[in-house]
């Protein structure tokens, strides 16, 4: 279940709606791997290590109402999913990071000593989505009121929409 | 005692004079100063940003006292330090923790800063932002694609454009589809107008915020330019709600080169006038210059990219490494400073918009002819003419306006180079016609994390200029 | 006992109108922009279109010195007491212009994070709608209040000076709504 060497899988073209299937730019064909959450952060030291020397981006994705997405044998699906991208300078070179985080203990490592730049991304996301990274000196909400209750941006959780002439009430559209 | 009026009403209670001893005196005044302590707390604790503000020094976490320092980023793994090692001074008695905005004369919008200061010297920064938090994220997932870009906009509103080009460029790659070259050569055209916008505005905010009121109205005058041309060719000044998937909303307009000619030419010339009034000016010079220093290792470490970070040295612009649109086929330097001050920003960014005007001289004459947006009928509404006449067409436009056209299942993330530095838009599809997730990767909320180390051991006169030059816009911050 | 008390004679006639056009042809704003419709804020005070003739260039810092707040962005949930407590160190007399369609009703942003108007919180003079609003239409919706101070009375509205937590008459309260705050199920 826990996989300590990186698994890389390159992301396939999507299905296109046209009856051609161009590729994709290369530029956008990123790498992308699955790490278990025990595995997560030795992952991240050993991509920085390679040479990954920015932090680009980490966010959290809630997929409680998603159909089903693709993913590598081995890898089990999880409500939550943190995704953290990579930059390598020297390389010219993204890797995308995929962590599955379950509901039930939605906890990760912090990485904040590891890129100090993430330092305010895993704090959005913690206020935004409720996933808690242990180890971060300073897990309190950053967007969000202090007294806040509530994650605004898991699928449970409504837009909040008021009623408006000629709009009907919160639901689907 | 009391005492009776002519009425015979009691008159008010004289207080008993009572002679304190002075261990009762002693106890009263530790009561009393208790009762003071047990009310701050309390304050603090009622407040609605008590966890997010800048805690006294001596409650203070080691890791933050370590941070002052910049500690944080030179550790060896696993290294621990003890808060008396800290080569700070200790005087608890005397540094002061003030509060700066959210609502403050500097223009870069409701950034609420809490300073530790020692006399006039700042020792530890904590931005707190949230104030303009408008959920755009939740929104996006509200929207369809084809409205995606309205919401996505409103994020970095100095260049509204290339927001709505990251959000495109990322539909585009999940449903797969190629643009005709004038659509791609259009949108390179207006990011860098738009980029040439949001520079001059900085400008003339930094000048403004270092005294220049002069700097204020001339960025603002060619600003006016930039912004009468996408008012001509857009609609609309700011939010303009243009670049869409599948290309662009509309055309070029007729004597549009003219337009650009006029507008290059002038806002050349005047970036010259601009070195004249500020680059050369000595009292410029030492406010600017080794103040608010950062270095590439730091800079890389806290993930801060674009012009700050070509101020430190480090040659990385997405443009340039990483091309999208048609970025390799025009020709550009790359501007890179050497000490990462609040100089080299400031030229950093002048000289690029030098550098912008060059690309948009060589997209006038390089335009290529064809069509400004996909013709897949499936993404792109019908031309409103057609409407009258086809079935087709009019089911289609019906069918992209109220649903919205379905994108297939899949992630992706697509950067690109916005003024402040990567922009980026992650975007999860289920296969419907909304955004599943769509997060942007906002650059100034990144660079925000740099300036308690920028601030540090500074003065306090000089905190609106380093804020100035980090150059933050909260749309995007707080999204 | 101010001018509100005075019984209107010729004399006293013109002296209000000499108050009014005093107070109007020198109305300073506090710097309130927020989002977007500050940058439009910010190019109505600049060159092109000046509201320098006007009187208005003064950008004044502290809201003890300042007459008018425009509103000009969107107010978040966070943003909202901040916003009362500006507009309540303001002096009186003082007018609120509303600019923009976020600031007038929550615009685009109908969600849990914006507050659906600005007039939720403080009382509003003119709404200038706009998405942003063009300077043009600030400086349309700076005339009409121009305008309403020409021919409004000099007592503005009577009561509304009352703190939070006061009765206020018109009955409307500052504090935010519930419903907008609370977590509302799907």
């Amino acid at each position: 279940m826990s996989d300590a060497a990186p698994t890389t899988v390159p992301l396939a073209a999507p299905a296109s709606i046209l009856p051609e299937v161009p590729r994709l730019p290369d530029h956008l064909v990123d790498q992308l791997a699955f790490p278990h959450r025990g595995a997560y952060k030795e992952m991240v030291k050993a991509f920085r290590d390679a040479g990954f020397e920015l932090c680009s981006d980490l966010c959290a994705v809630d997929y409680l109402t998603h159909p089903g997405r693709s993913l590598p044998e081995g890898v089990r699906a999880e409500r939550f999913e943190v995704v953290v991208n990579l930059l390598s300078l020297s390389m010219r070179q993204r890797v995308r990071i995929r962590v599955q985080v379950p509901d039930s203990d939605p906890a990760l490592d912090s990485i904040v000593d590891v890129y100090p730049g993430a330092d305010a991304m895993e704090r959005e996301a913690y206020d935004l989505m409720g996933v808690v990274f242990t180890g971060h000196p300073d897990m309190t909400r950053i967007l969000m009121p202090e007294d806040w209750e509530g994650h605004p941006l898991r699928k449970d959780y409504g837009v909040g929409r008021v009623p408006v002439q000629f709009k009907e009430a919160p639901g689907p559209r | 005692m009391t005492e009776h009026d002519e009425h015979g009403h009691e008159g008010p209670e004289q207080p008993e004079e009572v002679e304190l001893s002075d261990e009762r005196f002693v106890e009263l005044e530790s009561e009393v100063a208790a009762r003071h302590e047990a009310e701050e707390r309390q304050l603090v604790a009622e407040t609605s940003e008590g966890a997010q503000e800048l805690a006294p020094r001596k409650s203070t976490s080691a890791w933050e006292l370590r941070q002052e320092v910049g500690a944080v980023l030179r550790l060896p793994e696993g290294g621990y330090v003890d808060p008396s090692d800290i080569d700070v001074e200790e005087r608890d008695d005397q540094t002061m923790i003030i509060n700066m905005g959210p609502q403050h004369p500097s223009t870069h919008g409701v950034l609420r800063l809490m300073l530790e200061l020692d006399g006039e010297t700042v020792l530890r920064t904590k931005p707190v932002i949230g104030y303009l938090h408008t959920g755009m994220e939740k929104q996006g997932e509200e929207l369809t694609y084809v409205q995606g870009s309205t919401n996505v906009t409103r994020m970095d509103y100095l260049s509204p454009l290339n927001n709505e080009l990251v959000f495109s460029l990322a539909t585009e790659a999940l449903i797969g589809i190629e643009l005709p070259p004038r659509a791609v050569w259009i949108r390179m055209l207006m990011s860098e107008l738009s980029r040439v916008a949001s520079h001059l505005m900085w400008m003339a905010t930094n000048g403004m915020d270092l005294g220049s009121t002069s700097m204020m109205i001339y960025g603002f005058r060619e600003r006016e330019m930039v912004l009468s041309f996408f008012e001509k060719t857009t609609g609309l000044r700011l939010n303009t709600n243009f670049i869409r998937p599948g290309g662009v909303a509309a055309d070029l307009p007729d004597g549009w080169e003219d337009d650009i000619d006029v507008l290059c030419e002038t806002i050349l010339a005047r970036s010259y006038e601009y070195d004249e009034l500020l680059t050369g000016q000595p009292i410029f010079r030492e406010r600017t210059e080794a103040v608010g220093s950062l270095s590439a290792e730091e800079a890389l470490a806290l993930s801060v990219t674009g012009p700050i970070l070509r101020s430190t040295g480090v040659p990385w612009d997405l443009r340039r490494t990483m091309p999208y649109l048609a970025y390799d086929k025009v020709d550009f330097d790359v501007i890179v400073g050497k000490y990462g001050d609040n100089f080299d920003r400031y030229s950093v960014r002048l000289n690029e918009i030098r550098e912008s005007i060059r690309i948009v001289r060589q997209i006038a004459e390089m335009m290529p002819p064809g069509d400004y947006r996909v013709q897949d009928r499936k993404v792109t509404p019908p031309p409103r003419a057609r409407i009258d006449e086809s079935m087709e067409a009019l089911i289609h436009h019906f069918k992209i306006f109220t649903e919205g056209f379905r994108v297939p299942e899949g992630e992706v993330y697509v950067a690109i180079e916005s003024p402040r530095g990567e922009l980026g838009c992650y975007i999860v599809s289920d296969g419907t016609s909304k955004p599943y997730r769509m997060h942007i990767r906002a650059p100034s909320f990144v660079n925000l994390q740099a300036l308690p180390l920028l601030l540090r051991g500074g003065l306090v006169a000089d905190a609106v200029a380093v804020i100035s030059s980090v150059d933050p816009v909260m749309g995007e911050v707080d999204r | 006992m101010g001018i509100e008390d005075l019984q209107h004679n010729f004399l006293t006639g013109r002296l209000e109108d000499l108050v009014k056009w005093a107070r109007r042809n020198s109305v300073w704003p506090a710097t309130f922009g927020l989002a977007c419709c500050a940058i439009e804020m910010m190019a109505v005070g600049a060159a092109d279109y000046d509201i320098s003739r006007l009187g208005m260039e003064v950008f004044r810092a502290s809201p003890r010195q300042a007459d008018l707040m425009v509103v000009a962005g969107r107010v978040s949930q966070k943003m909202a007491p901040v916003l009362r407590q500006v507009y309540d160190q303001m002096m009186e007399p003082k007018w609120v212009i509303s600019m923009g369609v976020c600031a007038s009703t929550g615009g685009m942003f109908n969600n849990y994070a914006i507050v659906q108007g600005v007039d939720q919180i403080v009382p509003v003079d003119v709404y200038a709608p706009g998405c942003p609003p063009s300077p043009e239409t600030l400086l349309h919706a700076i005339l009409t209040l121009h305008e309403k101070i020409r021919t409004g009375e000099i007592t503005r509205r009577s009561g509304s000076t009352a703190k939070v937590g006061e009765q206020a008459t018109g009955g409307w309260t500052p504090a935010v709504p519930d419903a907008v705050r609370v977590a509302t199920p799907r």
